[in-house]
């Protein structure tokens, strides 16, 4: 019995006992049974993880009833390592949710599908063969759409939202299937290990890249494939939009991982540029409808993409510089999107606990009705401060260390040897900049407009600070962010440990070193200058204050006008507005304006109505008339199936004749 | 103008500004802190503009008020002087009162032409609330109907000790 | 090393303290003498600054600690950027490269700062200028990226002193184009970035046309004093990076009295003379419109993008 193994039974122990718990217990305790034994879940998830990370062994084998052999779980150090992630985020997310949860999200379904959406957030990265990693998927999808389906009964968009996660999840489930098909022709079995030894060059392993890459792309919600995340994100419950967001998109950026590193390395140098192409758009694309989203979360989700993709830069940049031979910016490059990986999970569940704490205390999620919480929800404010700093990769965050150490190894990318690469990182590297900047625009507008200055709406101005639970978990989120950031050496050693590279450790007070291409980064050392530099101005200040105290007055500064009222502050739609206008083109931003005139008068007017809309393009460009296609095949298929029993049976008769006679052949 | 026009051209005009006039004497019991610096915040609470081409003068090239130290604003925050043409029309006297609260501490009041210090031509009219002395306090008058650049530049100067 | 390290950082902090102002009075006398009037002295900034740390600070009704804590954060942030810059000399911490995106982190924290200044002011000015000056700032952040990243090609590290240091030793690669056109880029995003014509005019009492004064309408006392203050020093410090780029000879290479002196004089030379020649071409430029800003950036961008790929192809050469 090793760790690794008592983990794993513990893990599936815990799943009974929390859904005993859904099932039996009283609605009123059910929540903090329940929620305490999915706590559980996702902490001894993460225990086996960092047991799996630091080299233990064990193998788990559940003898199925479905004719698909055993699930085999035996995770390795880079399973070992999302393991950890996930169990993390899972547990501050259900901390959070235990008091949060109300109405149908608190109901045993919910509560069930819970614990089992973090078993299988677990199973995934712990799967040792392709059955048993498609089932666990399958697993983690049913559960995370029961999840979203909580609120379906008062909420249309909520229905539309599953429906659209349902399809794309199923269409990755199909990739996915159809991918480790091909490389388990190829290998002869299905186990990884038989996987592995498909030479990496051969025209079944690029096929079965390309499949793979596809499914585990449309998980992680990389564009094109990207559409059901800005819908099924913000209508789910916050807490397992928390968990969606930061955990469950990392299982696409394992599976890419996976793919690359573990059972097909040493792939052609167009593997990495696929990756690196998909990544940059879906950076790009990502932030950019961030920055002009109003709606809170569907901010957030967008944000994930961009992050998503700026992971799959990193891994496209790691795999192109590998299949050149250069190993060191290689593998700082890929040791770049596992502290992504870590960054981004730790700042986007704060982001999306504080979102949910917004929602919970003024029942909006438009950023142009909030305004002036941060006087009514300190914590929150905080929170998602530092949660927003993170996102917008500032010092001293985890997202500021993973985007210093993702541009390090493109910037180091000797790139002299070939044209390719020569031209590839630039663009990379401009990519990432001015993402960078956009994120920075998106965040301290949602950050400002919601938090700052006064309120919008009566939403906002009845605003009060969450429970203690919620801001414990807030707090522990957050708290995170600052940690990693102060402290990235243990986590770049743990990344090196995970993917087996070379040139990354830790410097200094826990700093963080890629000594392979001579960068480093001691933020404690950083923090401590910035402090010795401000500590005089703040003493100046502070004597200042006392010499001429602060004087409060009623208001502000507005061109002593008689109206100042809150709905002249900018929105968060008037504050997007020159970067909406700058990249016209690629928002199409739909504009209306409605003008009623007063009674027969064509000058009179008694009121103007402007209504903008930026849609997904995506969507509207190539799902939209894909989906409408599809529907007309359909019509036109029903002329096959009629009704009439005649034609049925002339179908059998002529597929009988057919069969027979292809066998007499 | 092409770039080598403009630069000939300054190079021609040189020096514009007239040659500083002796500093007056007599402090009126300013504050110490806005020696050598004086922002201004100009309001025209109604006037017929005169006086506004008057200051823009002032602070044009020719007697250039900059180089006393003071420097016209935009914001009443930034500002240690507020700077008031016309009469205060019934609209304006609110916005007025506004303005000069919403200035920090230390500071004061130049009432500038006849308008603002009693009424001037438009005494008695029926959109007019009073001169500025009556709706915030003054601490200095600049006469004249409109008064010269040098009579404003005289009194930015008291202000600033330049 | 790192008594010779924190000696220069002291040297760097305090000389741009105190010379930002100065640098602004000279822009200021610059922009005076060529329209034929007189100038307030270049000694005035700081006079103006020390009449607003006498002056009181109001904090109006429905705005937050932000208002208070932002101005001293944006002082800190320029003056941890004047530390990180070689502008005196390129001795820097052991654990602190100079970095350049540590850099450009840092400065955006002050971009940031001054962000949030504008919103918590709850006005619509402030919105307006906060919103307009983060637009800028995402779209200047590739230029200034793409065009350091160029100059680090030659050298094989992103950190600021070694490339200083690398262009002291081989004159050449100063004068090369790929420099030339990585500098053009970096100076247009350096002008876009610290708020100068033509993107913005610093001086300008009409809201709907700025972009930092709207966001500072609100401030008063000494919260403006320190928002003017560390929006000089982050003008002194970019431009002395722009001349140490430059002309990096005279720049001191270990920390000894004679060549911090020297480093000093070279310092106030370079700030100097691109600082005339900042105002001189302020006096012949008009402010653009702000949707044709967009356009200048890209130009600057294209720049950098052609100043990285050159220098590939000229390694590689």
């Amino acid at each position: 019995m090793t760790l690794v193994l008592g983990g794993l039974l513990a893990q599936l122990a815990l799943t009974c006992v929390a859904v005993a718990a859904a099932v039996f217990v009283v609605p009123k305790r059910r929540a903090l049974v329940a929620g305490a034994a999915v706590v559980g879940i996702a902490m001894a998830g993460a225990v086996t993880g960092v047991f799996a990370l630091s080299g233990g062994h064990g193998s788990l084998t559940v003898p199925m009833t479905l004719p698909l052999g055993p699930v085999v779980l035996a995770p390795d150090r880079l399973g070992g390592f999302f393991m950890v992630v996930a169990g993390l985020v899972g547990a501050v997310a259900t901390l959070y949710g235990i008091g949060y949860v109300r109405g149908p999200a608190a109901s045993r379904t919910s509560w069930s599908a819970m614990a089992l959406f973090l078993l299988a957030l677990q199973m995934v990265p712990a799967a040792a063969d392709a059955v048993s990693f498609l089932l666990c998927w399958e697993l983690m999808a049913v559960a995370s759409t029961v999840l979203l389906l909580a609120d379906h009964a008062r909420r249309a968009p909520v229905r539309s939202a599953a429906l659209w996660y349902a399809a794309m999840t199923h269409f990755s489930f199909v990739m996915l299937l159809l991918g480790f098909a091909v490389l388990a022709a190829a290998g002869d079995g299905t186990g990884f290990a038989a996987m592995a030894r498909v030479p990496a060059d051969s025209g079944a392993a690029s096929v079965a890249f390309v499949l793979l890459i596809v499914g585990f792309a449309s998980k992680a919600g990389i564009v094109p494939l990207h559409v059901w995340l800005p819908r099924a994100h913000p209508e789910a419950p916050s807490h397992v939009s928390a968990v969606m967001s930061a955990a469950m998109v990392k299982m696409g950026v394992y599976g890419a991982l996976l793919v690359s590193i573990r059972l097909l390395p040493g792939g052609p140098a167009w593997w990495g540029l696929l990756l690196i192409a998909l990544g940059a758009v879906s950076a790009l694309y990502g932030i950019l409808q961030a920055s002009v989203a109003t709606d809170l979360k569907r901010m957030l989700a967008y944000s994930t993409s961009e992050n998503i993709g700026l992971m799959y830069l990193a891994l496209g940049a790691g795999l192109l510089l590998r299949s050149y031979g250069v190993t060191e910016p290689a593998d700082s490059a890929i040791a770049a999107c596992l502290l992504l990986v870590v960054g981004h999970a730790a700042f986007k569940t704060t982001l999306f606990l504080g979102a949910g704490s917004i929602l919970h205390a003024t029942g909006e999620r438009d950023l142009d009705r909030l305004g002036g919480l941060g006087a009514r929800m300190p914590v929150t404010s905080a929170a998602f401060g530092i949660g927003a700093l993170g996102a917008a990769a500032l010092p001293i965050t985890s997202g500021f260390v993973a985007e210093w150490a993702l541009l390090q190894s493109l910037i180091h990318a000797p790139a002299t040897q070939d044209r390719l690469v020569a031209v590839v990182m630039p663009v990379a590297v401009a990519v990432v900049a001015l993402t960078a900047g956009l994120a920075l625009m998106a965040f301290v507008k949602a950050y400002g407009i919601a938090f700052l200055a006064r309120p919008r709406g009566e939403g906002a101005a009845a605003a009060h600070e969450s429970g203690l639970g919620m801001r414990v978990a807030m707090g522990i989120s957050a708290s995170t962010v600052v940690v990693l950031g102060l402290a990235p050496g243990p986590v770049a050693r743990a990344a090196a440990a995970a993917a087996d590279l070379s040139g990354v450790g830790a410097v200094g007070w826990w700093g963080i070193d890629l000594f392979g291409i001579d960068a480093l980064l001691d933020p404690v050392a950083l923090t401590v200058l910035a402090v010795a530099l401000a500590v005089p101005v703040v003493l100046v200040s502070a004597r200042l204050a006392r010499r001429q105290p602060r004087r409060r007055v009623d208001l502000t500064w507005g061109c002593g006008g008689v109206r100042l009222s809150p709905r002249m502050q900018y929105t968060a739609t008037s504050y997007a507005e020159p970067l909406s206008r700058v990249f016209d083109d690629a928002l199409r931003p739909e504009r209306d304006v409605l003008v009623t005139h007063a009674g027969e008068s064509r000058y009179l007017v008694e009121r103007v109505q402007f209504q903008q809309n930026v849609g997904d393009i995506v969507e509207t460009t190539a799902y939209r008339p894909g989906i409408r296609w599809m529907d007309r095949v359909g019509v036109l298929a029903r002329h096959l199936q009629n009704g009439s029993i005649h034609r049925y049976l002339a179908y059998a008769f002529v597929a009988l004749l057919a069969v027979l006679v292809v066998v007499s052949l | 103008m092409s770039l080598i026009g403009l630069v000939r051209l300054i190079r021609r005009t040189g020096r514009v500004a007239e040659a500083a006039p002796p500093l007056p004497e007599g402090s009126l019991g300013r504050p110490a802190s806005l020696a050598g610096s004086v922002q201004v915040r100009h309001v025209d609470a109604g006037s017929c503009n005169g006086c506004e081409v008057e200051i823009a003068a002032a602070f044009g090239p020719v007697y250039d008020a900059e180089r006393y130290g003071a420097r016209l604003v935009a914001s009443p925050r930034h500002a240690d002087l507020v700077l008031v043409t016309g009469v205060v029309t019934r609209n304006m006297a609110q916005p007025l009162r506004r303005t000069v609260e919403a200035t920090p501490r230390p500071r004061m009041v130049i009432a500038v032409g006849d308008c603002a210090r009693n009424c001037g031509v438009f005494a008695g009219a029926y959109g007019v609330a009073g001169a500025v002395g009556d709706v915030v306090d003054v601490d200095l008058e600049v006469p004249g109907c409109p008064p010269e650049p040098d009579a404003i530049v005289r009194a930015l100067r008291q202000v600033t000790g330049r | 090393m790192n008594i010779g390290a924190a000696i220069l950082a002291t040297v760097q902090v305090t000389a741009m303290v105190i010379l930002s102002p100065i640098l602004v009075g000279l822009m200021r006398q610059v922009r005076a003498r060529m329209e034929g009037r007189v100038g307030a002295g270049v000694l005035q900034p700081w006079r103006d600054l020390r009449k607003l740390f006498a002056k009181e600070s109001l904090q109006a009704q429905g705005t937050s600690w932000v208002m208070s804590l932002g101005p001293v954060v944006l002082v800190a942030s320029s003056a941890l950027v004047c530390v990180l810059v070689p502008l005196v000399g390129t001795v820097t911490f052991p654990l602190i490269p100079d970095d350049l995106f540590v850099m450009v982190s840092v400065l955006l924290i002050g971009t940031v700062a001054l962000a949030l200044i504008g919103l918590d002011s709850g006005s619509a000015f402030g919105g307006m200028g906060s919103s307009r000056h983060m637009t800028i700032a995402a779209l200047v952040e590739p230029t200034v990226l793409v065009a350091v990243y160029a100059l680090s090609i030659p050298v094989g590290s992103s950190s600021l002193s070694l490339i200083v240091d690398a262009r002291l030793l081989d004159p050449a690669s100063v004068a090369s184009p790929v420099s030339l056109l990585a500098l053009v880029a970096l100076f247009i995003a350096v002008v876009a970035e610290t708020g100068r014509m033509p993107v913005d005019n610093p001086s300008t009492h009409l809201e709907l046309t700025m972009i930092h004064e709207a966001m500072v309408l609100e401030s008063s006392g000494r919260d403006l004093a320190w928002l003017e203050l560390g929006s000089w020093m982050r003008l002194g410090a970019l431009l002395g990076l722009v001349g140490s780029l430059l002309v990096p000879w005279g720049i001191a290479g270990d920390v000894t009295p004679l060549t911090l002196l020297v480093g000093l004089l070279m310092l106030i030379v370079k700030l100097a003379v691109l600082g005339s020649a900042l105002a001189a071409g302020e006096v012949f430029l008009a402010k653009l419109r702000l949707f044709r800003v967009p356009e200048l950036l890209a130009g600057s961008f294209v720049l950098a993008f052609l100043a990285v790929t050159a220098s590939y192809f000229v390694v590689q050469g």
